[in-house]
């Protein structure tokens, strides 16, 4: 199942410069705490792992667990030092996984 | 002593005992203790110190659902000291484990931002490690109208 995702990166950026990246991910995150109409428990479900690479190395990564909202939303920074591709992948229960890319043009 | 007050206070003693029982067995939750068991866990035996690092939660939150959370950690980051971990846990949600984040010295500035659940009213805990081991922590507590559903849903 292919999951929606946004992801927000300034198109163009001054060498050097710190940039903002937010992300976000449609995602149920369900937590595994709660029972259906029968009583029975709904198994967990949710993203573990967000990771983010600049031009193939990682600057980013993040462990997640049931606290985590539906539809995760993470915001992070990094320094914009070259003209790339921003690399986004988030993996989950139930074999989830999930990428997306950004480009930056850095002057 | 066998006055009727003697026997009421039994009964009120096996009440509550009882009542204590039926306490322990409701679903898995979080204790201070626990969170101090995951903090240990994330940050190992490092001296955890208040300071350096700041956490921004709504003190009165109403929906336990989405709680926006931001922690932003000073720091030069460079490559010789820069934020290598910043952690959220809570005292009573089911689990103490919030999220984890991994920074490193590229990240520029040591700050993130996400959106997480609250079961209840209570401390939530943010703790960084920096690149030389030290720890730092703050904590908030945050009051909360409606709680994130653990219950059934109707």
């Amino acid at each position: 199942m292919a999951a929606r995702t946004l992801i927000n990166v300034p198109p163009k950026a001054k060498r050097g410069e710190v940039i903002q990246i937010k992300t976000l991910i449609s995602h149920v995150m369900e937590n595994g705490f709660r029972h259906d109409n029968m009583g029975k428990p709904i198994a967990r479900d949710i993203i573990t792992t967000f990771t983010c690479a600049y031009n193939g190395e990682k600057i980013f990564e993040a462990a997640l667990y049931p606290a985590i909202s539906a539809n995760p939303f993470i915001t992070f920074y990094t320094v914009a030092t070259e003209s790339g591709t921003l690399a986004f992948q988030w993996t989950g229960d139930n074999g989830f996984s999930q990428e997306a890319t950004a480009k930056i043009t850095v002057e | 002593m066998t006055d009727p007050a003697s026997r009421m206070n039994t009964t009120r003693r096996a009440f509550l005992a009882v009542a204590g029982a039926a306490l322990l067995v409701r679903p898995a939750k979080a204790t201070p203790a626990s969170m101090a068991a995951a903090i240990r866990q994330a940050v190992g035996e490092a001296h955890v110190k208040p300071g350096r690092i700041k956490l921004n939660v709504p003190p009165l939150v109403e929906n336990g659902n989405v709680v926006a959370v931001s922690v932003s950690v000073e720091s030069p980051m460079t490559e010789k000291d820069y934020v290598k971990t910043i952690h959220i846990f809570t005292e009573k949600n089911p689990q103490p484990n919030v999220i984890s984040f991994q920074l490193n010295a590229r990240a520029g500035k040591a700050e993130v931002q996400t959106r997480i659940r609250l079961a209840d009213t209570q401390t939530v805990v943010a703790i960084c490690e920096m690149s030389d081991g030290s720890c730092w922590s703050d904590k908030v507590d945050v009051v909360l109208t409606l709680s994130a559903c653990l219950e059934d849903p109707i």
